[in-house]
């Protein structure tokens, strides 16, 4: 690339940095080889209780396994990188962002996603709590908030702790602040937090 | 992300063995951090093993009375375990302050360590970076740095390591077990497992290529009121500015490690001494701090962390 | 159906159904997941590619040349285009911008080519190895650096807010030298990221020169508008769907870099291509809230009426680009005989500067109304008495024109009461609670009303079903619902028989979603096509018009009863227009926000405690939807004024914490339990349904609440937004 950038970054960087490299824009290259085709490779899971076999290109994330070769479109993609939990589903009953995991990875595992949990015409307790308590707005975040309301209340029904315990030894119990504090990895920003706490205290109690 | 070859080993010795075999592979266990920085390209492993099929997720105890955790133990089951609440709660409350619930139940203890630093310029593949590209430069260091280090920073690279776990498994003395390729094994103190950046900024940890870890062992446990004080830009799911892991005894020294001053969990034992003196403690902790204008402001924090830390454990 | 005269008695005002707090009827497909996104439509047509955006690492500059032969090799590519080979492109008007960059980067991340892949891995994979030769550019980058060479000019967002370059009611300069108390303070916002869950996402598909977009938009209206502009196509040809969409706060109200890069690269593969924005690239990519910085003058006679009042605020954006317009609501908001306000606008080499919720107002807001509370302060006054106070109940500019509806004094009494606000240590600092340190603040929240012409066609099935279709958008705002709830009201039907179908660009014309007038202009829309078949349906009947009643699926007159299934199938379509009663009286919406937050007495970190807003705006078309709306603006609010910033890299010239770990937007845990009260209010002048908007009103005032909470507390008083822990600690005694 050329000397003027070169120029330019230095001036850039002036007065910063004390060992700044000679050539391009100062980022990474984009590398100069053509890779070779992935290889599929087979994985087999069951999701929302029927099997499924896929043959897949191994950096397929479990959330595109499931949006884009399964169409299980109801989790969402809104970061890509864990950083808003939209993607939210249960494996093997635990909550995880199925953006961050290969869906290779997940052999033989047992994959719950929002239409695992109900149908408009036959909702789980959740989802039928977040349309009564209005705990949404524009909907894309829903199916993770719900995913993982449902994964928070097993959680602390199990026992696991919380940033905001007392006493660490002590038996969590279903709170504003505790479900809070564990519902914080997902972002709603159409900002339905308030409604959504209401929604899960109401399932906890039923 | 480029692409990759893939394979699930069934034993640790498996593999360190298919990392010997295999040039640019890399570990995969939580992969909350590598596939994030696989989608950037900033990872580019050529070959993935996955480990989450060796075993290695019980926590026994030690016969010295402490506990061996394994390295691909979830955070969320090394927080809930009822031994580690209970003789170990300045590690629990760390691991449980961490991400977000959904990224504990996959990342594991040894991903946790391994994470990679959150600093924007490494995120960001179109500006220097050392970490990222050696000899391109430190972007970082006229730039945004807010959240950067203070401690043990060099002219290439003031990143911190983001890790709260290790924070206080620092303050805990762990040490870290390895195999290596070869099949032979080590182990680390934790002191020792992170590097600061020096000339090489791009080597995060003193693990060798293709060495793997196993566990990570407590010694037993130590006396004294136990906390985790993570302060942090909102109440959950961020990065700390500041941390603080304390070990606070009702007499004589104590521990205390710190997270979000350096690219390590920063320790002065020196400084355990004074325990219940927040501006002594902070001063001898802090001592050669380099800050910019924009991260100045951790040095008072620490003080009046700490001094909230000991006022608790006083109380 | 024309509306320029107030609204006088008409079926709505029954509030059997608007009004009601009814769960949406677009619920249980949300909360099942069913509900389609744009990127998510594999049922509408088949042979779907993947494309990946690639965009510019320089902000402004040249591209010298591309190397794509390594990307064009790789595995899966089907093509890829550049401003080499996408044929002529035009710019809409409406967007600051090219959504295409090349040869010339207007900034940062603009999008400069698109690959097309067989899978989404190859896509993005291939993108990457696309060289680009860049001759970079100088650029300006530092907004504090480019004031001096900022111009003042005169602008509307376009949503409501509008301000001229400067204006001067008697002599403010004088006026404000004179009083006795006065404050005279700086206070900058910073520039904000929409961050909306879904990012923009398009699936394009060709038909010959027929394009059919699936997107996520709010303004259906202006995508065609805006895709036939930039891809020199006629706005026959386009047809633009989204009947959901994951969020917009403006973000979405304009076409984005996804539908023009989606478009040609379903030319040049000769397929239907898919594209959504990295969360990334929306940071970079689109557009933001610009950064300001406000310098408020507020002056007052010992007595607490202001005398002098001055608001000046500089923005930048790219060249041919508007300013923030956060003076607007300082023309409107209290009374006082001396006035200025100054707005100026710097060119800045940024991504693009646009509308996010409640542009102008927002951070406007959060410097007028600290400021007020500072000038309160000053005079030794409770802040609500102030406010109460300084009320005008006519445009202070123009004193011939009354407000239409204006009970700002109703929110501040009622909010006062509810929320518990004399129980209020005046005096900052005093309140502890544990280790924090506690206090409480309030704020008036003020929007202007819009009102936008709005179409829609109703048809009734002969079998009980009555069809609305409108391009209206649903945003999460409750569109679907409140239009259900008006056709019911309108036809005499219960909510479960009216079927809704939005956001098609085939439907009739409607307002969209923006700047607060969707609820209120969209179902007055509705209202006219639905009037329109009312007599339609009386006509065939041989009912009297004037006495017809439409309940409980019959249609009644003079004694006559007769279902509403028999008059079969019928459609109506009509477009409700305005005349100018938005001139003759000023419409605007009112609140009052108050705030409790706590301060750790050591770390400087703040928690909202608790939250209230009391709100008078038009008929609550229903409580439940609106209700969310404002909690939501709450939200918001607090992001904005404790975490949300943007930060330019004025080196590389981009927004450098560009995702959701580094760009902090609330989380679960810093949302306390919202309240939320809506006075009766009911305004004739705005439309049929007496409505007007509570979306962005609810974000206007609530951060400065916050701040002036914080400052009650810790008596740290931070005018450089957002507040953080730095900022307080500096402000905080030393450790003992």
């Amino acid at each position: 690339m050329g000397g003027a950038l070169d120029v330019s970054r230095r001036g850039v960087i002036g007065g910063g940095a004390a060992a700044v490299a000679a050539a391009g824009i100062g980022g990474d290259e984009a590398e100069g080889q053509t890779p070779e085709p992935a290889v599929l490779m087979p994985v087999s899971m069951t999701v929302n209780g029927r099997p499924v076999s896929l043959r897949i290109d191994p950096r397929t994330s479990l959330l595109d396994a499931l949006r884009e070769h399964l169409k299980l479109t109801g989790s969402k993609k809104g970061c890509d990188h864990g950083q808003c939990g939209a993607c939210t589903v249960l494996v093997g009953g635990r909550r995880i962002n199925s953006c961050l995991s290969l869906a290779v990875m997940h052999e033989g595992d047992e994959v719950t996603t929002i239409e695992g949990l109900g149908t408009p015409e036959k909702l789980h307790p959740m989802q039928a709590a977040f349309v009564k308590h209005d705990a949404y707005q524009c909907g894309y975040c829903t199916p993770g908030q719900i995913c993982s309301a449902v994964g928070v209340l097993r959680e602390i029904a199990a026992g696991v702790p919380s940033h905001v315990a007392g006493d660490l030894d002590d038996r969590p119990r279903v709170s504003v602040d505790e479900m809070r504090e564990r519902m914080s990895g997902n972002i709603c920003r159409c900002g339905a937090y308030s409604n959504i706490i209401d929604a899960m205290t109401e399932v906890s109690r039923a | 992300m480029k692409s990759f070859t893939y394979e699930r080993a069934a034993t640790p010795a498996e593999a360190a063995a298919a990392a010997a075999r295999t040039p640019g592979s890399r570990f995969i266990a939580g992969g909350t951090n590598l596939l994030d920085l696989m989608k950037l390209q900033i990872e580019t492993p050529a070959h993935l093993i996955d480990v989450n099929r060796v075993g290695l997720n019980r926590i026994e105890e030690t016969r010295e009375g402490g506990l061996r955790i394994g390295a691909l133990v979830r955070n969320t089951d090394l927080a809930s375990d009822k031994r580690v609440r209970r003789d170990y709660g300045v590690l629990s409350r760390a691991l449980l302050s961490g991400a977000s619930g959904q990224l504990r139940n996959k990342a594991t203890t040894a991903g946790n360590l391994l994470q990679r630093t959150r600093c924007p310029y490494f995120y960001d593949t179109t500006k220097p970076c050392n970490k990222r590209r050696p000899g391109s430069g430190c972007a970082a260091l006229g730039g945004f740095n807010r959240n950067l280090a203070i401690m043990g920073t060099s002219e290439q690279c003031i990143a911190t390591h983001p890790s709260d776990m290790a924070v206080a498994m620092r303050a805990l003395d762990a040490t870290v077990e390895t195999v290596r390729p070869d099949g032979s094994t080590r182990t680390f103190p934790i002191a020792e497992f992170h590097r600061l950046p020096g000339d090489t900024p791009h080597i995060d940890t003193n693990l060798a290529p293709g060495e793997l870890i196993t566990a990570v062992t407590l010694p037993k446990p130590v006396r004294g009121y136990q906390t985790y004080r993570k302060v942090r830009d909102r109440a959950s799911y961020a990065f700390a500015l500041i941390s603080v892991a304390a070990v606070i005894p009702k007499r004589g020294a104590g521990r205390l490690a710190f997270g979000g001053l350096a690219h390590k969990p920063w320790r002065v034992e020196a400084a355990e001494r004074r325990m219940g003196d927040a501006r002594e403690v902070a001063a001898t902790v802090l001592a050669g701090a380099r800050t910019t204008p924009q991260n100045a402001f951790k040095v008072p924090l620490v003080e009046r962390t700490l001094a909230q830390v000991f006022g608790e454990a006083k109380a | 159906m024309r509306f320029d005269q107030p609204a006088g008695t008409n079926p709505i005002d029954r509030m059997k159904v608007v009004g009601q707090p009814i769960d949406r009827i677009d619920g249980p497909l949300k909360v099942c997941g069913v509900a389609p996104y744009a990127y998510e439509r594999h049922d509408v047509v088949p042979n779907q590619a993947y494309g990946f955006i690639l965009g510019s690492a320089i902000a402004k500059g040249r591209i010298r040349s591309f190397d794509l032969a390594d990307a064009k090799s790789a595995p899966g590519v089907i093509a890829i285009v550049t401003h080499e080979n996408a044929g002529k492109l035009g710019k809409p008007k409406a967007i600051t911008a090219n959504l295409m960059g090349g040869p010339e980067v207007e900034h940062f991340d603009q999008a400069i080519a698109i690959v097309v892949a067989e899978t989404f891995e190859q896509a993005r994979a291939a993108a990457k190895l696309i060289r680009v030769d860049y001759a970079r550019a100088q650029g300006q980058f530092d907004l504090r650096a480019a004031i001096p060479s900022a111009k003042p000019v005169s602008d509307s967002s376009g949503e409501g807010s509008a301000s001229p370059g400067r204006i001067e009611i008697g002599d403010f300069d004088a006026a404000f030298a004179r009083a006795p108390v006065k404050v005279d303070v700086e206070y900058t916002t910073p520039d904000e990221s929409h961050a909306m869950m879904e990012p923009q996402a398009t699936i394009a598909a060709w038909d010959g020169d027929e394009l059919t977009l699936w997107t996520s938009n709010q303004m259906i209206n202006w995508a065609v508008r805006d895709v036939s502009q930039a891809l020199l196509i006629p706005r026959e040809k386009v047809r633009v769907i989204s009947p959901y969409v994951g969020g917009g706060f403006g973000s979405k109200l304009w076409i984005r870099s996804d539908v023009v890069m989606a478009a040609l690269g379903a030319r040049a593969a000769k397929r239907p291509v898919k594209v959504a924005l990295t969360r990334q690239q929306v940071f970079n990519n689109t557009t933001h809230r610009p950064a300001t910085v406000q310098r408020l003058r507020i002056a007052a006679n010992k007595d607490g009426r202001i005398v002098a009042i001055g608001h000046e605020s500089t923005s930048g954006d790219l060249p041919g680009g508007g300013p923030e317009t956060a003076t607007s609501q300082t023309r409107l908001l209290y009374a006082g005989a001396n006035r200025m306000v100054e707005m100026k606008l710097a060119v800045l080499d940024l991504p693009e500067a646009n509308a996010m919720r409640a542009p102008g107002e927002a951070p406007g807001m959060m410097a007028l109304e600290a400021a007020v509370d500072e000038l309160a302060e000053e005079l030794g006054m409770d802040p609500v008495e102030f406010r109460v106070l300084n009320d005008t109940q006519v445009d202070p500019e123009h004193p011939e024109r009354r407000f239409s509806e204006r009970n700002l004094i109703g929110c501040l009494r009622q909010g006062a009461e509810r929320f518990g606000w004399a129980k209020r240590n005046p005096k900052p600092g005093q309140v502890r609670d544990g280790r924090w340190l506690v206090g409480m603040g309030v704020a008036a929240a003020f929007r202007n009303n819009l009102t936008m012409r709005s179409g829609a066609r109703v048809a009734v099935d002969g079998r009980g079903i009555v069809t609305i279709s409108t391009d209206m958008t649903d945003i999460g705002t409750g569109s679907y619902t409140v239009i259900a709830q008006t056709a019911a009201e309108m036809m005499g039907v219960p909510v479960s028989q009216v079927v809704v179908r939005l956001g098609d660009s085939t439907f009739p014309v409607s307002s969209g979603s923006g700047g607060q007038w969707g609820g209120n202009s969209a179902t007055a829309g509705v209202y006219a096509a639905c009037a329109k078949l009312r007599d339609q349906v009386a006509a065939k009947l041989g009912f009297n018009a004037t006495d017809v009643e439409f309940a409980d699926g019959q249609v009644r007159s003079g004694g006559r009863s007769v279902p509403l299934t028999d008059v079969g199938e019928m459609s109506a379509e009509d477009t409700l227009t305005y005349g100018d009663l938005g001139k003759k009286q000023q419409q605007s919406t009112f609140g009052a926000h108050f705030v409790e937050a706590g301060v750790d007495a050591l770390t400087g970190e703040i928690r909202v405690r608790r939250m209230l807003a009391v709100c008078a705006a038009g008929r609550i078309l229903n409580p439940k939807t609106a209700r969310s709306q404002v909690i939501g603006a709450m939200t918001m609010g607090v992001g904005a004024t404790l975490m949300e910033e943007a930060v330019v890299d004025t080196r590389f010239g981009c927004f450098i914490n560009h995702d959701l770990a580094e760009y902090h937007v609330p989380v679960h845990a810093d949302i306390p339990h919202q309240e939320v009260i809506f006075l009766d209010e009911a305004d004739p002048q705005s439309s049929p349904m007496k409505a007007k908007g509570v979306g962005e009103l609810g974000l206007c005032g609530v951060g400065a609440a916050v701040a002036n909470a914080v400052y009650n507390a810790c008596g740290v008083r931070v005018r450089e937004y957002p507040i953080t822990v730095e900022k307080i600690i500096a402000g905080l005694p030393r450790v003992a």
